[in-house]
Formats: C-alpha cells, sequence, structure tokens
C-alpha cells in the first residue's frame, strides 16, 4: 500500500470524486491558483479547470450560501474553510440553511454537499485561530460530522462524505496534515457513522477523535509498559455516534476515559460519557473519566499553551484512575 | 530608550499642529519642503523618518526571531507600508480609536506603545502588552485608544462601527480609524457597518490599505470594482484614494479625512495604495508574483528612501547622516530584542486570569480534572 500524507490522501479523495462525477466542484480561499493555504488542493486547478476548483474572495458567509443554493439544485459542492475558526461567519448558512432545508421544504430540496477545511488546535496562533467547534455543529440535527485522525481515514471518509446525500461538516486536523500513513488506491469508502478500533485491549477504553486518537495511541503505549491494556476507539463519525462500537467496548473493559482537544463543557466527551451512562452503567466499575482542553481561551505563549492542551500523560493518568491503578 | 517612539508621538499629540508648519508655524521655521503649499519642520520630517525606518528594522527583527523559532504561530510583517502605518499616526489624535487586523505591529508601534512590550507579546513574554497570551496577531493597547490586533478577516469593522456609534453618543470628538485589508473589504459585515455608518454620520475613518494582496490572491481576482475608494459610493460614504508609499501625502490626505469626520459629517472612505514587501506571513513564499514587480515598489517607491531624498535635496541631511541613524536604530532594536527575551514566559496561573470579570462560580478546577 502506498504511504501518502493525510493532505495527500484528502487530495486524492476530491481528485477521484471530481474525476467520477463532474456536478462535484471545489471553492473556497486559495483553493485554486495558491493549491490550497495548506496545499490540500494542490495541482486540482491544474487537472479539473478554473470552472470547478474556484478562487473566492474572503466572504465565507457568501460563499457557504452559494453552495447551499448549488446543492439545492443538483450541483455536489465541496466548499473549502482555509480553516474552521472562519467558517463562524457562515454559520447561519450552515445551521439555519443547510442542516434544516429538507426538513423546511418537506423533502422538496436537499443539500448534498461537504463543508471541510482544518480545525482543532494548531500551533501558537492564539485564541481566534486554535480551536475545537465540533461540538457546536453535532448539536444540530440535519447534519453530519466527520473527523479522520489518520491518512486512510482521511481518503476514505471524504470520499464518502462527498458521495453523500446530506450535508456534511468534515473537519481536517492542520497539525495531522503532514502526517504519514498507508492508503489504499482507489476506490477505498469508509462508510459513516462507523467507529474504527485502532487499538484492542482489555483493560480500559479511551475514546478519542481527530488529532486526539494519536495522543490516545502513545498512551496507549506507556499504558502497556505499565501492565494497562487500552482500547482505543476512534469514532471516526461524530455524528452519527457509533454507540454500539463504543458500548460493546466499555462492556467488555469496564471503564472508560473519553479524550477531545476541545472545551469540556457540553463538550463530545460529554456526549458520549452520557451515552455510555445510559447503555452501560451496569457494565461500569468507575464513573467515565473525560480528558479536555482547559476551560480557557488558547494562550500564545509557549508555556500557557501547552498547559491548555490535553497531553498523552493526562491521558495516562486518567486512564489509570479509570480502571482503578492510579 | 526603549519608549522612543512612544516619547516622540506623544510629543506630537500633545501639540497637534506643532509640525504642520502651513498652520501653525513662522514662515521663518519652515523647513522649505512643501507639499501641496503645507511645510513641515525639520523635527517634524526627522520624526516621520525614523519612526518609519524604526517599524522597518522592528519587522526585519521579527522576521529573523521568527526564524529563529522563537516567535510562533502567524506573523505577518508590514514592511513597505510604513508611510501608511506613521502617516495615520501623525494625522490622527491620540484620543481617537483606531483597529485593524493581524497586521498590527507597525500600526501599534506608530500609535506610540513601548516597543519592548510589542517585542516581547511576539516572543510569548509576561511584559508583553497583553501579557504573552495574544502574539503577533492580537496586540491591544488600551492607553493608545488601540483596540487590536484582530485575527479574523473584517472582524474589526463592525467592532471600528461600535467605536464611532460610541463617540457620536457620548459626543467625544473622538474619530476612529477602522482599518482593513484589500481582501478583508470583501467581508458582507462591512457592508452593513458602511450603511449604519452613514446612516447615523458616525465619525469613522474606514481605512483601506490596498497592499494590492490578499495572501495570494491579487486584488483583481477578489474584487470586481478595484478602485477601492468607491465601495462607499451607494451609502453616500465619500472615498478618496491616497498614495500610501509617500507618508507626507498620507498624512495630510489622512488629516482631511479625519477632520471630515470630526466636524460631524459622517464617515469617509479613505483607500491606501501601499504594498507589503514581505509574503503574507512567514510561512508564504509569494510565488504569487514576479520578482520585477516587487523590485518595482521596492526601489522605485518606497517610503523611506523617497522622504530620505526629498530631505537630503532640501539640505536636511545626508545620505551619511542617514546611514548612521539607520545603524543606531538597528542597534536600539536589538537591544529591545534582547530585552524583551530576557523576560519570564508568563506564570502558569496566567492560562486563567482575563476569562471574566470575576471567578465564576462553578467553573471546572484549574487542572481540569475532576477525579
Ligand atoms: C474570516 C477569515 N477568513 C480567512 C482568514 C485567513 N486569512 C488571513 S489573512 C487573509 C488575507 C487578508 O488579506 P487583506 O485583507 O488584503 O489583508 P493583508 O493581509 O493584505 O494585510 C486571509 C484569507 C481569516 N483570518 N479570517
Ligand atoms: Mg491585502
Amino acid at each position: 500500500m502506498n504511504k501518502i500524507t493525510y493532505r495527500e490522501a484528502l487530495n486524492q479523495a476530491m481528485a477521484e470524486e471530481m474525476t467520477r462525477d463532474d456536478r462535484v466542484f471545489l471553492m473556497g480561499e486559495e483553493v485554486a491558483e495558491y493549491n490550497g493555504a495548506y496545499k490540500v488542493s494542490q495541482g486540482l486547478l491544474d487537472k479539473f479547470g478554473p470552472k470547478r476548483v474556484i478562487d473566492t474572495p474572503i466572504t465565507e458567509l457568501g460563499f457557504a450560501g452559494l453552495g447551499v443554493g448549488a446543492s439545492m439544485t443538483g450541483l455536489r459542492p465541496v466548499v473549502e474553510f482555509m480553516t474552521w475558526n472562519f467558517a463562524i461567519l457562515a454559520l447561519d448558512q450552515i445551521v439555519n440553511a443547510a442542516a434544516k432545508m429538507k426538513y423546511m421544504s418537506g423533502g422538496q430540496y436537499s443539500c448534498p454537499m461537504v463543508f471541510r477545511g482544518a480545525g482543532g488546535s494548531a500551533a501558537r496562533v492564539g485564541a481566534q485561530h486554535s480551536q475545537s467547534l465540533e461540538n457546536w455543529i453535532a448539536n444540530v440535527p440535519g447534519l453530519k460530522v466527520v473527523m479522520p485522525s489518520n491518512p486512510a481515514d482521511a481518503k476514505g471518509l471524504l470520499k464518502a462524505s462527498i458521495r453523500d446525500n446530506d450535508t456534511v461538516i468534515f473537519i481536517e486536523n492542520e497539525i495531522n496534515y503532514g502526517d504519514v500513513g498507508p492508503v489504499p488506491e482507489g476506490e477505498y469508502i469508509i462508510p459513516l457513522g462507523k467507529a474504527d478500533i485502532k487499538r484492542v485491549g482489555t483493560d480500559v477504553t479511551i475514546v478519542a477523535h481527530s488529532r486526539m486518537t494519536g495522543f490516545a495511541l502513545e498512551a496507549a503505549k506507556i499504558l502497556a509498559e505499565q501492565g494497562i491494556e487500552a482500547e482505543v476507539v476512534d469514532p471516526r463519525t461524530i455524528r452519527p455516534l457509533d454507540e454500539d462500537t463504543i458500548v460493546a467496548s466499555v462492556v467488555k473493559t469496564n471503564c472508560a476515559v473519553v479524550v477531545e482537544e476541545g472545551w469540556r463543557f457540553a463538550g463530545i466527551g460529554a456526549e458520549i460519557s452520557a451515552r455510555i451512562m445510559e447503555r452501560a452503567f451496569d457494565d461500569l466499575d468507575a464513573p467515565v473519566i473525560r480528558v479536555t482542553g482547559k476551560d480557557v481561551p488558547m494562550p500564545y505563549a509557549a508555556n500557557l499553551e501547552l498547559m491548555a492542551l490535553p497531553s498523552v500523560a493526562d491521558i495516562v493518568e486518567a486512564a489509570r484512575v479509570a480502571c482503578g491503578r492510579a | 530608550m526603549a519608549n522612543r517612539l512612544a516619547a516622540r508621538f506623544k510629543g506630537r499629540h500633545d501639540s497637534q499642529q506643532y509640525f504642520l508648519v502651513g498652520v501653525a508655524m513662522s514662515a521663518e521655521q519652515k523647513s522649505g519642503i512643501t507639499h501641496e503649499g503645507d511645510f513641515y519642520s525639520e523635527e517634524a520630517l526627522h520624526e516621520m523618518h525614523d519612526s518609519m525606518l524604526f517599524i522597518r528594522r522592528f519587522e526585519e527583527k521579527a522576521g529573523q526571531l521568527y526564524g529563529l523559532k522563537k516567535i510562533g504561530g502567524f506573523c505577518h510583517l508590514c514592511n513597505g507600508q510604513e508611510a501608511v502605518c506613521v502617516g495615520l499616526n501623525s494625522a490622527a489624535d491620540a484620543k481617537d480609536y483606531m483597529m485593524t487586523s493581524y497586521r498590527d505591529h507597525g500600526h501599534i508601534l506608530a500609535r506610540g506603545t513601548d516597543p519592548t512590550a510589542v517585542m516581547a507579546e511576539l516572543l510569548g513574554r509576561a511584559g508583553g502588552v497583553v501579557k504573552g497570551k495574544g502574539g503577533s496577531m492580537h496586540m491591544f493597547d488600551i492607553e493608545k485608544n488601540f483596540a487590536g490586533g484582530n485575527g479574523i478577516v473584517g472582524e474589526q469593522v463592525p467592532i471600528g462601527l461600535g467605536f464611532g456609534f460610541s463617540s457620536w453618543y457620548k459626543e467625544d470628538g473622538r474619530v476612529t480609524i477602522c482599518i482593513m485589508g484589500d481582501g478583508g473589504i470583501n467581508q458582507g459585515a462591512v457592508y452593513e457597518s458602511f450603511n449604519m455608518a452613514a446612516l447615523w454620520k458616525l465619525p469613522i475613518v474606514f481605512l483601506v490599505e490596498n497592499n494590492q494582496y490578499a495572501m495570494g490572491t491579487s486584488l483583481d481576482r477578489a474584487s470586481a470594482e478595484t478602485q477601492l475608494y468607491k465601495r462607499g459610493i451607494s451609502f453616500k460614504i465619500p472615498g478618496i484614494k491616497i498614495d500610501g508609499m509617500d507618508v507626507l501625502e498620507f498624512d495630510k490626505r489622512m488629516r482631511e479625512a479625519i477632520e471630515h469626520a470630526r466636524s460631524g459629517k459622517g464617515p469617509m472612505l479613505v483607500e491606501a495604495n501601499t504594498y507589503r514587501y514581505r509574503g503574507h506571513s512567514m510561512s508564504d513564499p509569494a510565488t504569487y508574483r514576479t520578482r520585477a514587480e516587487v523590485d518595482e515598489w521596492r526601489s522605485g517607491r518606497d517610503p523611506i528612501a523617497r522622504l530620505q531624498n526629498q530631505m537630503i535635496a532640501a539640505g536636511l541631511s545626508t545620505e551619511e547622516a542617514f546611514k548612521q541613524k539607520d545603524k543606531d536604530i538597528k542597534k536600539e532594536v536589538a537591544a529591545i530584542a534582547k530585552a524583551a527575551e530576557a523576560q519570564p514566559e508568563p506564570g502558569a496561573s496566567e492560562l486563567w486570569t482575563d476569562i471574566y470579570s470575576d471567578p465564576i462560580e462553578g467553573a471546572y478546577p484549574e487542572t481540569g480534572k475532576v477525579y
């Protein structure tokens, strides 16, 4: 299997889908001539021309709405936000239009499209450019939320998202763009709503998505050295959430840690631990522990930034507490 | 010494008319350099020159420190745009409000903020203008009426509208100078702001720093109307275009715009024609433009060289004197960087301050742990 970067895997997915279906087009800031602010769309302008790979002005609300309208009339837009921080300007179109169009129109119209871009914390870019907003969006019925943690998932999930008949919010991770991993060539589709067990274990379940999956795997290595076998579950799709896979793991290990980079308040970890409580209460030997970003805006100073983010050591400690081996 | 620029500008702001010779000084004091009938004192010209040069050398130092990984994240330099920063601050009053985007080092320096605090902020130190919490993109100085340092493109425009509204409400005689880029002007909220500002005749000067590019997108690839000063026409906002590479021209015309806003006639839209010499941020190789284009602006229109030539021609200085001045400023900037670097990082408890006015009940424990 070819080893390519997360960024190249996303690029491959778009190129393949654009070749397969000429209704698919890519639009966003710097996606064409600059080849993408993070080079995810490298070469797509050359391959598909300026009609299908389109540079926009800096007008997030406007081009998000353009995508909604285009999807309602049969096109398959992939709208790139340079980062999800800027998608906040477009939330009206995403939340009030795309998510609800099918419902409001009694099923007459739908918005089969992908909003994608980098989310999560980046490095040293401060409060406005470093945040995880997936819980905001995952709260909205009508949207699907996808967050790949490695190159293969990035490809398989993006292809599935572009083919999906609903609006998919596809949140990439800026720090993962350069990660290298094996990625199947050609037709490789990962169905939305399916979690993946990234490491099998018996002692404690660690649920982690996006960049935190890597952190959880690191933690699992350290735990293994200490004689604790952690099972790492990557939901991959936040909504719909693969509750069955998570619950099955907890039934096996009897304890769980949920990790997320974002804020704790009403976060993804809150949702997942509530579901574990609802479905596996009797199987739990201890309360579910959440490891999250600190409840503060992201600071710039290097030392403070490090403190604000969850660490591998935090996960190790939480896992030991959860399984009663602290 | 560290606060040299601040002292310089303080003097100027204290007596607004002291260097526009045409207004306040006698004919004998005239420097000999005229600009459309206005005369500048020798001292004022030196101040403008030194300030621009200071900003340039400061930015170069920031670039260097970024290369050494001492500054992190996004870092947007304003080399080439110094005349806008300096001309603007010589035209504005100290009491006037100002806000801009992430390309904010030059503006806050020209505003008179302590350069060591600005450098310390870039380095993420405790003595930074915002205690190391903001970094390059988020410079604020409430004492200088400088309200950021805003990282989201266009974000500061409706905020500037609010500052202008506040002055209208309080009748405090202040003008808000709300700065945006040629890319930022395309955001929808800008037009909502234009309409309200004109509707209520708010004392605001919307200043577009047209440096010809928004990241890799040239003006003509993003704007249907590339004469950006006309963007206010349908809101009845008068617009002017100024050569942003000529500090004297910029100062003079900006004064007129600010006066217009201060006199109760409502907002104005000013387009400053300028150029950024460096990439958009430190990670941008700027391959979207030709070397020849950059050279044309750099060697043909550089604002610092232009003023130097004017001053030499008027017998106010010499090439040697300017060379010496440059050496001095470089030394000063190096000392500032050293002093800033010597500062400690912010204390760990700073992570939890400045979020609410008072600590809120039920907040998560500072460790973030509940077990
Ligand atoms: C809402 C939003 N969208 C996108 C970005 C990413 N971005 C940062 S700067 C920039 C270009 C802005 O160009 P311009 O307004 O001309 O200002 P300049 O950088 O030239 O000073 C873009 C697209 C952002 N920060 N905010
Ligand atoms: Mg610009």
